[in-house]
């Protein structure tokens, strides 16, 4: 269903008719192989550190609460019942005519959440969500909107799965995002998809000023294809985004993923920081800084290696139209240098387990403020991931 | 404890070390002298046994076991430690998290052995990242007190330390070698240098070492042969009047 040299999925080969899955009032009545697949991307069924949780299975919604009064989250159809001007933010940022994609989640929308923290909150635990592919063949497509309101704080741990026996399925998600003034947004998405699951999220992103944008992408098991070049604009004066991503890639997955920075207003921040290990799958990593404005900074790292075989294609773009502004970028592809694994090994450690403290290492970019359980998951993924490569 | 029997070494097809002999007794500190380009580093890398360096004749040897072939963790299990001169960063690797490995069973205080090392700012940063020429010896020697090798070869370990902090590196080389003066557990002399089994080669170029770590032996390393085997500080004291050239002659 999917050609790597046209990046064409065919979408006509998929279904966007799901049976209903039933609503859950209480998530320790989830089916344990559920609740094990949303645990493995951060969304924790029995935690109490959290102010709200969505599910969605397929094209239905199985669980939507929040217990934290500052924030209110809902499946998208039920919000736009509920608030007559969140219209106006929907299809705002993204033309349903921008793609196929875009216009598959026009035509045959699946729900999708809407989260919103209110004015001058800080959200003190993290919102989770989940979007699971539980049939095959499906495309699942969904639409969320999130705003952060002015001066308040929130952090979104979004993880997406499909169930284990799953051989095919489209995920298309269009994702709107808004930070109003003086806001924070952190938005941590988990990728667990299956071996042959073709995932096309769109996003676009606003930034008020002084608002802050927080981004950290993490998929480190086998998909099938991944395309994605998310888009922000910083259009308040000291506005700040930073993107993390951390990629796996093994034998079959494509991965084809950016971010694009538009620094629109004076003083704005950008940072976009990327890790990329092939295993011998492909990895192209895109990042654009466009500054627009004075006195903007943006920075971007791109850092790839290539265990045994594969493809990494490292693309660092700035576009500048000023002379006030500081940008720059630094890329580097390559195998691990042996000077370290030998280093390590003269420290006792033998050749494996040089070579995966120093993979486990590369992928140690600075993710804050993630729940212990999820920092223990990922853990946990980087050793399975040493442990296919050894 | 060390023997290294008529070794040549080649490096990139180049002849490095054309035959080295040497023998370091348990508890002994030897100190190895050499100009530029005579082969110490690369004597050092041969017997921690990295790759690139050749053994093409001879033997190295230590605690009876022959180790000239054997991967360079398992000398390391064994006991050979290393300070390296200009030693790699890696990156997203936290000097604490390595020298718990470099610990292995052993529970050790890292805060502690920091204190003592004045390293405590810079535990949580990455291995070797942005460190000073002598932050960079201080890590190592942290990483060495972690692991206690009975061997510890030091290349150059005075190099790039300023004059204020030298005198605490020698301090924690001379303890770690177990040749400390502060008697512990009121151990006198005798009974602290009988008792000793701590050995060392340190390299070093200019000789500054001695005047903080005590020696029992000088070799002289010259075009990748070993020349000269004297009293550490007589030797020095040769280099520094005629330099290298005639104490190549001793051999002769």
């Amino acid at each position: 269903m999917f050609d790597v040299e046209n990046n064409r999925v065919e979408l006509e080969k998929y279904s966007s008719v799901a049976e209903e899955h039933k609503y859950i009032n209480n998530l320790d009545e989830l089916s344990s192989t559920d609740s094990d697949a949303f645990l493995e991307v951060g969304v924790d069924s029995k935690s109490s550190n959290k102010s709200g949780t969505f599910i969605q299975k397929d094209s239905s919604i199985i669980h939507c609460d929040s217990t934290d009064s500052g924030v209110e989250i809902k499946n998208i159809s039920k919000a736009l019942e509920e608030h007559e001007w969140l219209s106006e933010y929907m299809w705002n940022s993204i033309s349903p005519d921008k793609d196929e994609f875009t216009q598959q989640a026009n035509d045959n929308p699946h729900e999708g959440f809407f989260i919103r923290s209110k004015e001058g909150v800080t959200v003190e635990n993290p919102v989770q969500a989940c979007l699971h592919i539980a049939k095959d063949g499906f495309s699942q497509n969904v639409h969320n909107i999130v705003i952060a309101e002015e001066g308040s704080t929130i952090h979104i741990i979004a993880g997406c799965s499909t169930s284990k026996h799953l051989t095919n399925g489209l995920h298309v998600g269009v994702s709107e995002f808004y930070v109003k003034k003086g806001a924070t947004l952190k938005y941590t998405m988990v990728h667990d998809w299956g071996e042959k699951v073709n995932v096309r999220p769109r996003t676009v992103t606003h930034v008020e000023e002084g608002g802050v944008f927080i981004s950290n992408y993490i998929s480190l098991k086998p998909l099938g294809t991944l395309q994605m070049n998310p888009v922000t604009y910083l259009n308040g004066e000291g506005a700040i985004a930073r993107f993390n991503s951390v990629l796996v890639a093994s034998k079959g997955t494509h991965m084809d993923t950016g971010s694009d920075v538009h620094l629109n207003a004076k003083g704005a921040k950008a940072e976009i920081i990327s890790r990329a290990i092939t295993t011998g799958g492909k990895i192209i990593a895109k990042g654009k800084l466009v500054g627009k404005a004075k006195g903007i900074k943006a920075h971007l790292e791109c850092k790839g290696l290539i265990i045994n075989d594969g493809i990494l294609h490292a693309i660092p773009e700035l576009e500048a139209s000023l002379p006030d502004i500081e940008m720059s970028h630094e890329a580097a592809v390559g195998k691990i240098d042996p000077r370290e694994i030998e280093y390590l090994m003269a420290r006792g450690l033998d050749e494996d387990e040089a070579i995966s403290t120093i993979v486990r290492g590369f992928l140690n970019v600075d993710i804050e403020g993630l729940p212990d359980s999820l920092v223990e998951k990922l853990n946990k993924a980087i050793a399975d991931t040493q442990n296919d490569m050894i | 404890m060390l023997h290294i029997e008529e070794l040549k070494v080649e490096v990139g097809n180049k002849e490095i070390l054309k035959n080295v002999n040497l023998h370091i007794p348990k508890g002994e500190c030897h100190i190895l002298f050499g100009p530029n380009g005579s082969g110490k580093t690369s004597l050092m890398m041969t017997i921690m046994g990295f790759s690139g360096y050749k053994v093409t004749h001879g033997k190295i040897t230590f605690n009876g076991e022959d180790v000239t072939y054997m991967p360079i963790n398992e000398r390391a299990v064994l006991g050979i430690g290393v300070l390296f001169q200009r030693p790699p960063t890696i990156n997203g690797l936290a000097t604490r998290s390595l020298v718990e490995l470099c610990a292995r069973d052993k529970n050790v205080d890292v805060d502690y052995m920091a204190k003592q090392m004045n390293f405590e700012n810079f535990l949580d940063r990455d291995v070797n990242h942005n460190l000073s020429g002598g932050e960079i010896k201080r890590s190592e020697i942290l990483q060495l007190t972690a692991q206690q090798p009975d061997l510890v070869l030091l290349d150059e370990p005075e190099s790039g330390v300023d004059l204020e902090s030298i005198s605490l590196l020698g301090d924690s080389i001379n303890s770690l070698l177990q040749r400390g003066i502060k008697p512990p557990m009121g151990l006198s002399h005798k009974q602290q240098s009988e008792s000793r089994v701590k050995s060392g080669l340190i390299i070093t170029h200019t000789g500054h070492i001695l005047d903080y770590v005590t020696a029992d032996r000088g070799h002289i390393l010259y075009n990748g042969v070993m020349q000269c085997s004297k009293n550490a500080r007589e030797i020095l004291k040769w280099i520094g009047q005629y330099g290298y050239e005639e104490c190549t002659k001793c051999s002769m």
